[in-house]
Formats: structure tokens, C-alpha cells, sequence
């Protein structure tokens, strides 16, 4: 690869330098008791709507979106366009679930999706199987936040052998994990806001110095190839590229929200009204997203892939390369310095909600649970922020001692394994219709399910469904909640017919759901 | 205090703007084409960026309308 780019890293480490001091000052940001561990976790559920926007932005819209889904655009084409259908439709969920939410969390103490399900179906059972599932697909969404930190070093032209070729990322993730440790949830909402802002800025410069650095967006599509210009009309008997695309936005919207990093940042707000606004704010982040595929499209209008200097990057980090090597192409040194600081800061606050709503689960949901009953409230906030610590090393080995490619389809199945707690945490929200067995039973069966279809169809994220002589390609994690639903329905019937066991009784009252 | 929860969670007919954004996104046969361009950027594309705009000012009218009520 190329020497090291000197004049893009200073601007990289002293971005980088800022947003560390920040972290640890963000402490004493809207003070509060961190040896609580809602102050710690949560932020003291203080940001009101115009924080929450920067911290759910910053949280939702991950680094590693910022670079996986122009790199899709730039390999696949069209079919990367989902994001953004993706990223419309979640927001009228969030409005119409995520407040009920809000109300019932913060009236009974609830910090993760696992205490409320143990609060309003008082089955530990069910509330550990939402706690395992939060924290194994999470773990390998923030190892996937360090590959966007790795990506951006090695196009600086970083680069050594054994341990000198990790350092500065063991160094950015020891940054990472001290101020986590120290400020909780405030340090990455107060960085958030400073990531955000380069990366508005990255984006919009690109939108506009690229193309007519290319000649205008004409040109950029014309050399785009016809097959990945649009989705590939389906054939007889199929709903092809159609029922893919429109199955993985909707799975993606409805899993998106049931990530614990999701719900960490939802009940951080300060109330349901600054969650249902920020329904209608959140979609200036889709539109960026939306600029960004895009730039997938340039990287190929480019000719950056023959260019001889980028060929190392691109044997390293295959198509993810794109992005960096565009920027690095089309800008300034200086400016490239920004941009991948944007993408480096992007890595480290979502991977730091990740950690905090990792630990958050675990020292709730699993050691309150069942090995401390009775720890004080000092002992609680403490457990969390060693384990966030664990959960970050734990990302990080896998990150070194893993191929990237296993975390990026680990990742896959995280997805299809997250969205089985639909059931019991949204519809939950609404209802406690359901026998919480037949929501443990159909949550086990969707798990079994997705993960067998996902790895018969080789790890993809559709699975071609064949029915009645016609097939439909669709998003695994879709389908499988279609069945999971259909199970917890039939079997919550049954249970009911032959009159087992009174439910045990509800923590939560209707009125706990509103304002 | 005990009314406005009941409007709150009580279903509104301005909900049916959330409706009209999943139809409008989630069916490819829409929008799957390269005509009518604009500023050279196929169809496929401005139209669902469009659709960015739209829903969030579906998503505005229905906070300002069903926080009034």
C-alpha cells in the first residue's frame, strides 16, 4: 500500500484527541450519581429531543453503515437502495411503538427490554431468553464497528506486521473502553454530536465536489452497468429482486428497534413526546444514508478499483475499500483527514451504546436475576461498567483473531436472532394477550428456524421460500418471525383451551403506558 | 387524567399517513425503472429519496395533530 498519509492522520488524531477529552469531561454533563446505574446506563433518562436526535442518529446510523452499504451499492447496485425504504418505514414503529415503551420503563425502573418483559409477563424464563438473544447479537455488531476503524487506518496507509499493525486500533479501542468505564451513556451522546456534524459535512462534500469532479450525475449512472442500475425484473414463477428488496427493509425497520443499543438510546430520552418528534426528525439521517449509497455509484464512475494504488486495499478489505479509497482520490489530504475521523468517531459511539446495553442487560437481566437478587445500587452501576469492559475486549479478540467475514455473517444472523423478540417486547407493549411459554416457544422455534434457513442458503440474507410451485426470495428474518408469530398465536390458544396454569400476574398497569 | 391517556392510545384516523409510506416504499414495481430522470439520477433513485421527504412530513403532521387532541 501507499506510504503513510501524514497530513490526514494529524487532522484524524486530533479530532480523535478532542473527542477523548470530551468523553471523559461528558462526566460531569447534566451531573448526575454515576454510581447509579441508571445514570450511568441511561444518562439519567435526561436528553431531551434535540440530544436524543444526535444519540439515536449517531446510535442507528453506525460507522459501519457508512461504509457497508456504499460498498454494496458499489458490488451489488441497486439492490443496497434498500437502506433506505429500510430506514423510512422504521420510524412510524418507533412513533407508535417506542413511547408505550418509554412511559411503562420509566415509571417501574426498567432500564432493557428484559426487565419489562419480566415485568409485565413475570416469566424470568422468557425475559432471559430476550436478554441472551440482545447480548449475542450484539456482540458481533460492535466488532463490526472496529472493522469500520481498521478500514480507515489501513487507507491512511497504517500498516505493520504482528502487534505493531493492531496498535492503533488497540489504542482507539483503550480510549473507547476508559471513557465508556468513567461517563456511561453521556460520553458517547456528547461525541455523537461532534460525529454527526463531520459526518453531515463529509457527506454533503461529497455529494456536491464529487460529481462534478465525475461531470454530473448523468455521467456517474451511464457508467454504472445496466444489471445493477436497477433491481432484475423477477422471472415466471417468482417475486425475485422484489420480494427480497421490499422483505429486507421491512425485516431490517422491525429488527432495528429491538437491538439493545436501540432501546438504550430510545429510554435515555426524557419523554415519549421527544421520541415521537424525533419519529419525524430521524429521517434527515435516512436522506444522508440515502447521499451515501450514492457514493457507492461514484466509486465505480470513478474507475477506483483499476486504480494501482488502491489494489492493495481492495485485496485487504475487499469492497469496503471503496469508500476510502474515493475519498482519498477525490479530496484534499486534509480533508480526508476529516472525512475518515467522521468514520472512526462513527465507529466508537455506537460501539460504546453497544457495550453499555450489553452491560446494562447482563447486569440486570442475568446477574440480578439469578445470582445477586439483593446487590446495592453501588455494586449494580459497578458490575455494569466492568462488564461493559468485558464485552469490549470480547469484540475486540474477535476482531483480531477472527476473519472479518465471520463477524460480518454472525452479524447477518444477529439479525434474523434480534427480531424474534418482537413478540414479546412490541407486541408486548400493546398487549399480554399472549401465554408467555407460547412467546418462549415460538421465540426458540424462529431461532432454530432462522438460523438452519440462513445457513442452508449459505449464509445470504434471503432464503429463496417455495410455495405452491412458485418461489419467493425473502429476508430470512421476516419469515421466520411470520412463523414464530404464528406459533406464539396458536400455542397461547391452546394453552388457554385446556386451562393451564394462571398466568402469573402483569407489574404493569394500562395506565403505565401512557403520559 | 384520566381522559387523555384514553385519546393517546386510541387509534386516529391520521395514522392511515403511516400506512401510505409502506405502500409507497415497499412495493418495487413503483418505482423499479430509470425514467423519468431527474438531474440525470434515474427514477429508482429520486423517487425514493423523495419518499425520505414525504414521510417525514407525515411523521410532523401526525406529532403536531395527535399531540393537540
Amino acid at each position: 500500500m501507499q506510504g503513510v498519509n501524514w497530513v490526514a492522520l494529524t487532522i484524524f488524531v486530533l479530532l480523535f484527541g478532542f473527542i477523548t477529552w470530551l468523553g471523559f469531561a461528558a462526566a460531569r454533563w447534566r451531573k448526575g450519581d454515576l454510581e447509579l446505574l441508571h445514570e450511568w446506563g441511561l444518562g439519567g433518562r435526561r436528553f431531551g429531543t434535540v440530544i436524543t436526535w444526535f444519540l439515536v442518529g449517531g446510535d442507528l446510523y453506525t460507522a459501519y453503515t457508512f461504509v457497508a452499504v456504499p460498498a454494496l451499492a458499489f458490488g451489488a447496485g441497486a439492490l443496497a437502495f434498500f437502506a433506505v425504504p429500510y430506514t423510512i418505514v422504521m420510524y412510524p414503529i418507533l412513533f407508535l411503538v417506542f413511547p408505550r415503551l418509554w412511559y411503562v420503563c420509566n415509571k417501574h425502573g426498567y432500564i432493557t427490554a428484559g426487565d419489562f418483559v419480566r415485568g409485565r409477563f413475570g416469566n424470568r424464563w422468557l425475559a432471559l431468553a430476550i436478554t441472551i438473544t440482545g447480548i449475542v447479537a450484539t456482540m458481533p455488531y460492535i466488532a463490526l464497528q472496529l472493522v469500520g476503524i481498521q478500514v480507515v487506518l489501513g487507507a491512511m496507509g497504517i500498516s505493520g506486521t504482528g502487534l505493531m499493525a493492531d496498535l492503533p486500533l488497540l489504542i482507539a479501542f483503550a480510549i473507547l473502553a476508559a471513557f465508556t468505564y468513567s461517563s456511561g451513556l453521556r460520553a458517547p451522546a456528547s461525541i455523537a454530536i461532534v460525529k454527526d456534524i463531520l459526518i453531515y459535512i463529509t457527506a454533503f462534500a461529497a455529494v456536491i465536489v464529487i460529481p462534478m469532479q465525475l461531470g454530473g450525475f448523468g455521467k456517474i449512472f451511464a457508467a454504472v452497468p445496466a444489471d445493477k442500475l436497477l433491481l432484475a425484473p423477477p422471472g415466471a414463477n417468482t417475486t425475485g429482486a422484489y420480494s427480497a428488496y421490499a422483505t429486507l427493509a421491512l425485516g431490517s425497520a422491525l429488527a432495528l428497534f429491538l437491538y439493545p443499543h436501540s432501546m438504550t438510546g430510545i429510554l435515555s430520552a426524557s419523554s415519549g413526546r421527544a421520541i415521537r418528534k424525533n419519529a419525524a426528525l430521524l429521517p434527515g439521517y435516512t436522506f444522508m444514508l440515502g447521499l451515501l449509497a450514492l457514493i457507492g455509484f461514484f466509486a465505480i464512475a470513478a474507475g477506483i478499483k483499476g486504480l494501482p494504488e488502491f489494489a492493495a486495499g481492495f485485496k485487504q478489505f475487499g469492497n469496503n475499500f471503496a469508500v476510502p479509497a474515493l475519498m482519498l482520490h477525490s479530496f484534499p489530504a486534509w480533508f480526508v483527514g476529516v472525512a475518515f475521523a467522521a468514520i472512526g468517531i462513527g465507529a466508537l459511539v455506537p460501539a460504546a451504546i453497544m457495550s453499555i446495553a450489553a452491560a446494562n442487560l447482563y447486569t440486570r437481566n442475568i446477574h440480578r436475576e439469578f445470582i445477586n437478587k439483593n446487590p446495592t445500587n453501588k455494586q449494580e452501576a459497578q458490575m455494569a461498567k466492568w462488564v461493559s469492559l468485558i464485552v469490549k475486549v470480547g469484540a475486540l479478540a474477535f476482531i483480531l483473531f477472527v476473519p472479518t467475514q465471520f463477524a460480518i455473517q454472525l452479524q447477518l444472523l444477529g439479525g434474523i436472532w434480534i427480531i424474534q423478540t418482537l413478540p414479546a417486547v412490541m407486541l408486548g407493549a400493546y398487549t399480554r394477550w399472549f401465554n408467555s411459554w407460547a412467546l418462549l416457544i415460538g421465540w426458540a422455534i424462529g431461532t432454530y428456524a432462522g438460523t438452519t434457513m440462513a445457513i442452508s442458503a449459505q449464509l445470504k440474507p434471503t432464503y429463496p421460500l417455495a410455495f405452491g410451485g412458485h418461489i419467493y426470495p425473502g429476508y430470512t428474518a421476516f419469515y421466520t418471525l411470520l412463523l414464530n408469530l404464528v406459533v406464539a398465536v396458536v400455542l397461547t390458544l391452546v394453552f388457554n383451551a385446556m386451562k393451564a396454569r394462571a398466568p402469573a400476574a402483569d407489574a404493569t398497569a394500562a395506565a403505565d403506558y401512557h403520559a | 387524567m384520566n381522559a387523555s391517556p384514553k385519546i393517546r392510545s386510541a387509534w386516529s384516523w391520521w395514522y392511515l399517513l403511516f400506512v401510505v409510506q409502506f405502500i409507497g416504499v415497499l412495493w418495487p414495481p413503483f418505482y423499479n425503472k430509470v425514467e423519468p430522470t431527474w438531474l440525470g439520477v434515474p427514477f429508482f433513485y429520486w423517487y425514493q429519496m423523495l419518499w425520505v421527504i414525504i414521510a417525514a412530513v407525515c411523521n410532523a403532521v401526525v406529532y403536531v395533530v395527535t399531540e393537540k387532541s
